[in-house]
Formats: structure tokens, C-alpha cells, sequence
């Protein structure tokens, strides 16, 4: 039991769907009121019929629905899964910023909860004000943030611009600052959500070397990502949420192996985009479904490399797109991009209007990867503006091919590329001679 | 780990799920007792909470201090506006009605200079309307804190009582100044009295009794932005509700019927204004049969407030 620090007990969160709307007035209220005999009226009537269930899938979202895990003193664990899985009320009942609906948790522990860098900045404040104002929030007492804050000041590299108000920093600025006073929290238990997912790389580099020494330090951590390399590099163990349950627990390797083979399937199958969950909220869902084929062949499984690849996403335009754009980008399992191609950018693909449910191509010639899983993601655009993006939209195997036509297969190399070369030799002239 | 960190340690325990401390007491070590928190679901009434909210008291003195800070931010004046806004509220009522009322450009009310009178009552007056204002708006207002980082909800109609105490301070300390004025330079003296001690109670209802109306409307206004409209309508009703353009002695006299006398008697702000009238000036009556009921209905609203705030702030995640 003492080498428990989080125990979970089939933890469950159900919305109802009036409670996401963000505004309600008292008119609205009075009219519920209003409406609410003849509503239970019919729930009756339903319930006499047997059809509870289905009236209750109706107005209620299950966000979590009994997921139960222990982490242990000292490990790390990961937790991954698609957008909407239910990663982030999952982080948000252990934050205890919201209850569950059903289920317990215990955490045995100081609790540290980062769900966000810069949980109350204030614009106008200056970076020393700031710095003691997250602190406060973050749960530091002024005491020790106090005694670190020299520390926080460096680590941040904004010194020079401490007594400034926080609304004149660069937006880098601003994350530096906001990461140093977070990095500077040592509870024994630390819960992190995506904070990587912020800045330039190199400081994402930082980022995640400081999330390192607190992995080695012997602290637990809760770690949700959707950075698969940064996953695979800090946890112990990982849990796969799909869907508000746990769908697999392991090694980080196993479960982000589980986590691909839930993200789509190989070449020639059509992979369905209308409720996929990998859309970014705010797009309009005009790409139906998708499907990864080899141009130049018939066939299901996976693309040789150096094969020319097919992108084909079948449209349902709601209004005419007058200038239809395609962005695909390649990423690699653990989700760093490798290459993006996108008609908006490449001169002399300049689509015909698009009205009607129609199929876009993108092909990519002489498919330049190695052998192994990849990930694709689609935007769907109108000029200049992005109308339907979807993540890990679907996912393809490239197959070993003989393309260096040497009679075998090419041994692994450095990184997911391969490119062709040419090699010459060019005597230098012997000044002796 | 220092031990004073273990100090603003977060443990609850909703009244549904007993805490089970035995096994963690149970380490062998000198090591403080680790923390342990149980969460679970919670219906209906739960408990205030009181010692959470002392553990977190820095936290509140921090958004306090920010607030202050914020408030009087990129203004020329800075914290002189807090000065500004009651002095000339009073120099404009002074105008408008002393000219009406009074005769001789020398209007006083109950032997008391009408500038001195009306600034008395205007001082917990800003008081208490700042603290409405502010606080009734509050949790909407954190939103961004409320759904990324847990503290005890409570604080955050709390603050504004802190941010807007600094703000009566300096007031006070002008209306003193006024007095001082007045003492000196015109017929009218300043005696000093036993009242005086009794300050801090006048000043305590004033603030029971804004909290009383905020702790609801800031629970309310996170469902219901009609509170947001109310709100103005409701401060500007209680100010005329209340005396501070005059004095409950020169309305209630002959002929007011029953009914207006006892509604009149549930405003708080008539015993706090009275009082402060009372305890400074000493010309006029300490308030009467009114502070029962009054107070009576403050503290039914008050802790009526904290309950309903408690039930309703594990929704305001989900829909602040």
C-alpha cells in the first residue's frame, strides 16, 4: 500500500450535454422549467417502454468511463491517446479540479498539477510579479519561492527584463518564464499535460531535459502526451485511453505500438473521416474518408519504398471551394513530422472548384521513406484558409524494396529517409609533380 | 522536502468517502505523515471546509495583492483613484442636494456639516458596493485559474474583500481629513466618544453583508450571466435604499406606514451607515431595533451563501 502514490478505482466522468454549454440565461431556465414535466413525462412513458438506455446515451457523454490504475512511488507513467479519449479529464479529477461522477481516487502525496505554463499571468504584471503569482497558484509558498526565485530568474533567461510587464515579451519569453517558475515546483507527485507542446524546439529540448532530472529524481509522475518520442524516452510504463477507458497498460513501447494500430489501417483500406477523432475542433468535417494506395499498382498491404504514393480523400464541400487545397503530412510513430506537401505552396497545381462530393489526389513520387510505420495528417483548405484538419488521419506501412537495384535489400540507415547520392573520386593536383 | 512545505498540503475529504489515515500513519519513519487525498464524487451539501481555506490564506493574499496591483495599473492617478471616486461622489451629492435642502450654502443635517454626513455613509458605502461588484463577477472572471489548477473555490469571491479593504483604508483616511477640515475651519467640532470602538463591527457587517450577496450571485452568475445585468440595477436600488444622502432620522418621522418601516429595517447597510454616523460624528442616534433583524437576515444569508457556493463550485469547471 505505502508504495502507492495514485490509486485509482473505476474513475467515471459523464457530461451532460447542457452542462458543456458555455452560457445559459434564466430565460433558458424558466423555459426548462417550464418544459421539464412534459420532459419527465416522456422518460416515464420511455421507461415503461424499456428504453431508458437509449434516452440516456442522448443527452449524456461518458468522457471516462471506469478506468482504474495504481502508479507507483517513483514511476512515471504516460498516458496517450487520441484528442477526446478522455487524457484530459482524466488529468482534470486528479487535479480535483473537477469531481468524477463515479469511482475514487487516493493520492498519497503533495500534489503538483501543471496543466498549463502560466496558469495566472497576468499581462500586466512584471516577470517578478508574475513569477510569485504562479508560484502562489501553482501551490509554492512565498517562502520558497522566494529562496528559487533567483533560480527560476536564470533558468528562464529573461533577466534583463524581469521588472517588465509580461504583455511586452515575446511570446517565447513569456513560455520561458512560465516553464521556469513550473519546472521549479517539487511536489512528490507531479501531474503534466502536453506542457512540451509549447515553444521553439530547442526549448522543447530544455523542456524536456528538465522533465528528465524529475524523472530520475525519484518522483512520480503522470505524464499525458502526445509526444510519442517524448513518451517512449521518459516513461516506465504507459496507458492507452481510447474511447474514456484504458484500452492497454504496458511498456511505453507496447503501448504506442496498441496506440498506431488503433490510428488506421495499411494501403488500399479506407479509413472513415467522418467522426474521426484526430479532427482539430474547429474544422468542418468536409473530408468523408481517406485512403493510401500505391499509384502505380493494385494492392492491399503495405508500399514498397520508392513507390509512388497516393493520397485520395473523398470531399462533401458544403459550399464551393473555389481554390481547393491539400496539405499531407508525413510523421513518423512517435509524431515528428518528416515531410509536408501542400498545393498552396507548390506552384502549378492550382485545383478546379470543387462543389461536389469529389476525390482530391495527392501523389507523391518515388516515396523517399525506410521501412517501418507512418503517420499521415490531411488539411483540407480554400486558399489561404484551413477548413478541415485531421491528426493521425490515417497510417501506412512502407515495405523493403530493392531500390538501389543492388539484387538485396538496403540495410537499415540513420532516420526514416533514404535519398539517392552519387560519389566521384577527383585526383588532386600533385603540385610536386 | 522541508516540513513547512507539507504545511499548504491539500487534504480533503468529501463527506461520502471516509478517510482511511491508518496506513499512512503506519510508516515507521519520522517522516511527516504523507498526504492523503481521497476524490470522489460528493453530492448535495458538503462541509465548509474552513481549515483548507486557512492553509491556502496566501494564495488569497496573493490575488488580493494582484487585483490592487492590476486595478490601478497604466492609470496617471494609480492608487489616488480610490481617493477620487468617493471624493467626488460626495462633492457632487454635496452640490445637488445640500443646495436643495440646505439654506444659506451651509447646509448641515443633524448639526453635522451634509459633506461630512454624506461622505460618512459613502465611505462604507464604496465598501460595500466594490465588494459586490467585484466579487460577484469573480469565478466567472477566474475561469482561466478555475479550470486548470485546484485551490479552494471560496477564495475566489474572497479576494476582492482584501483588494477592496485597501481601497476603504484610504478612503477613511480622507474622510478623517475631512472631519479635520471641518473641525477646524468651520462651527462644526468633532467630539470623540466610547462609539468609536464599535468602528470595527460597522465595518465588519458592511462586509458580511456584501459577501452575503456576492457568495450567491458570483455561484449564480456562472450558470445565469443575468446576474451581470442585475447587478448594476441592484447597487444603484440599494444606494438609494440606504441613507446615504440622508439620514434614516429625517425620513422615518411622522406618517411612514409599518410596512416601509420594516422593510427599511432589513437593509444592513442602514445600521452600518447609521453606525458609522454614530461612532464618528456622535450627534446622531446608535441604530436601534433595526440591527437585529438586519443582521439577523446577513447571517442567514451569509452562511446560506457559503453552503450554496460549496455545492455549486464542483460544476464550475465544467461550465465557468
Amino acid at each position: 500500500m505505502s508504495d502507492i502514490a495514485i490509486k485509482v478505482e473505476g474513475l467515471g466522468k459523464r457530461y451532460r450535454l447542457g452542462e458543456i454549454e458555455r452560457y445559459r440565461t434564466l430565460r433558458d431556465a424558466i423555459a426548462n422549467a417550464a418544459t421539464a414535466p412534459a420532459r419527465w413525462l416522456k422518460r416515464a412513458a420511455d421507461r415503461g417502454a424499456g428504453d431508458v438506455a437509449t434516452d440516456a446515451r442522448r443527452d449524456t457523454i461518458w468522457a471516462l468511463n471506469d478506468v482504474s490504475f495504481d502508479v507507483r512511488r517513483g514511476e512515471v507513467l504516460g498516458v496517450i491517446g487520441r484528442n477526446g479519449a478522455g487524457k484530459s479529464t482524466l488529468l482534470k479529477i486528479l487535479s480535483r479540479i473537477t469531481e468524477p461522477t463515479t469511482g475514487r481516487a487516493e493520492i498519497f502525496g503533495r500534489v503538483g498539477s501543471l496543466l498549463e505554463v502560466g496558469t495566472g499571468f497576468h499581462n500586466e504584471l512584471t516577470g517578478r510579479e508574475n513569477i510569485f503569482l504562479n508560484g502562489a497558484i501553482l501551490g509554492m509558498s512565498r517562502r520558497e519561492i522566494a529562496s528559487k526565485f533567483d533560480q527560476i530568474v536564470d533558468f528562464s533567461g529573461v533577466s534583463r527584463f524581469i521588472d517588465t510587464p509580461v504583455k511586452r515579451y515575446s511570446s517565447g519569453m513569456y513560455v520561458r518564464l512560465a516553464f521556469a517558475v513550473a519546472a521549479h515546483l517539487e511536489p512528490e507527485i507531479l501531474i503534466v499535460d502536453e506542457v512540451l507542446a509549447v515553444g521553439d524546439a530547442e526549448f522543447q529540448e530544455r523542456c524536456l531535459g528538465k522533465m528528465n532530472d524529475v524523472a530520475r529524481s525519484g518522483r512520480t509522475v503522470l505524464f499525458v502526451s502526445h509526444n510519442m518520442t517524448a513518451v517512449h524516452g521518459l516513461c516506465d510504463r504507459a496507458v492507452l485511453v481510447d474511447n474514456g477507458s484504458i484500452t492497454a497498460t504496458g511498456s511505453p513501447s507496447e503501448v504506442v505500438g496498441q496506440y498506431l494500430h488503433t490510428v488506421g489501417s495499411g494501403a488500399g483500406q479506407t479509413v472513415d473521416l467522418a467522426e474521426h477523432v484526430g479532427r482539430s475542433s474547429s474544422s468542418a468535417p468536409l473530408m468523408r474518408s481517406v485512403v493510401v494506395t500505391r499509384a502505380d499498382a493494385e494492392g492491399v498491404g503495405s508500399i514498397p519504398m520508392g513507390a509512388d504514393l497516393e493520397v485520395r480523400v473523398t470531399v462533401k464541400p458544403t459550399e464551393t471551394l473555389t481554390r481547393p487545397v491539400l496539405g499531407v503530412v508525413v510523421k513518423d510513430i512517435y509524431g515528428a513530422p518528416l515531410f509536408g506537401v501542400n498545393n498552396r505552396f507548390i506552384p502549378g497545381y492550382t485545383l478546379a472548384p470543387v462543389n461536389s462530393p469529389s476525390v482530391i489526389c495527392c501523389r507523391v513520387p518515388n516515396l523517399p521513406l525506410m521501412p517501418g510505420r507512418y503517420l499521415i495528417d490531411l488539411y483540407l483548405g480554400d486558399r489561404q484558409k484551413n477548413i478541415d484538419v485531421v491528426r493521425d488521419a490515417i497510417a501506412f506501412d512502407v515495405a523493403a524494396a530493392d531500390v538501389y537495384g543492388s539484387g538485396s535489400l538496403p540495410p537499415e540507415s540513420a532516420g526514416p529517409v533514404y535519398w539517392s547520392a552519387s560519389w566521384t573520386v577527383e585526383p588532386t593536383p600533385d603540385d610536386e609533380s | 522536502m522541508s516540513p513547512d512545505l507539507n504545511d499548504s498540503m491539500t487534504v480533503s475529504a468529501p463527506d461520502s468517502a471516509p478517510i482511511d489515515t491508518a496506513s499512512t500513519d503506519a510508516s515507521p519513519t519520522d517522516t511527516p505523515p504523507i498526504p492523503h487525498v481521497v476524490i470522489a464524487p460528493s453530492r448535495g451539501w458538503v462541509a465548509l471546509n474552513l481549515a483548507e481555506l486557512w492553509r491556502y490564506r496566501e494564495l488569497l493574499v496573493f490575488l488580493a495583492w494582484r487585483d490592487i496591483k492590476v486595478r490601478y495599473k497604466q492609470t496617471v492617478l494609480g492608487i489616488a483613484w480610490a481617493v477620487m471616486v468617493p471624493l467626488m461622489t460626495m462633492v457632487v451629492l454635496n452640490v445637488l442636494f445640500g443646495l436643495l435642502m440646505g439654506k444659506n450654502g451651509k447646509p448641515t443635517i443633524e448639526g453635522v456639516p451634509y459633506a461630512v454626513s454624506t461622505f460618512c455613509a459613502l465611505v462604507p458605502w464604496q465598501l460595500f458596493s466594490n465588494v459586490i461588484g467585484q466579487s460577484s463577477g469573480s469565478v466567472v472572471g477566474s475561469s482561466n485559474l478555475i479550470t486548470k489548477i485546484y485551490f479552494p473555490r471560496l477564495i475566489t469571491p474572497l479576494a476582492p474583500v482584501l483588494s477592496c479593504m485597501v481601497d476603504f483604508l484610504i478612503a477613511f483616511a480622507v474622510l478623517l481629513g475631512i472631519i479635520g477640515y471641518f473641525h477646524l475651519f468651520t462651527d462644526y467640532h468633532f467630539v470623540i466618544s466610547w462609539a468609536l470602538l464599535t468602528l470595527p463591527l460597522w465595518v465588519l457587517l458592511a462586509v458580511a453583508a456584501a459577501l452575503s450577496i456576492s457568495l450567491w450571485l458570483s455561484a449564480l452568475n456562472v450558470v445565469y450571466r443575468d446576474v451581470r445585468y442585475i447587478l448594476p440595477f441592484l447597487t444603484q436600488l440599494l444606494m438609494y435604499v440606504s441613507p446615504v444622502i440622508y439620514t434614516t432620522k429625517s425620513v422615518m418621522t411622522g406618517d411612514v406606514p409599518q410596512w416601509i418601516r420594516t422593510v427599511y429595517a432589513l437593509n444592513p447597510l442602514v445600521s452600518v451607515m447609521e453606525g458609522f454616523r454614530w461612532a464618528l460624528l456622535g450627534r446622531s442616534d446608535p441604530p436601534g431595533f433595526e440591527l437585529i433583524p438586519s443582521t439577523a437576515m446577513v447571517a442567514v444569508l451569509l452562511v446560506g451563501g457559503l453552503y450554496y457556493f460549496r455545492r455549486m463550485e464542483r460544476t464550475f469547471a465544467d461550465v465557468a
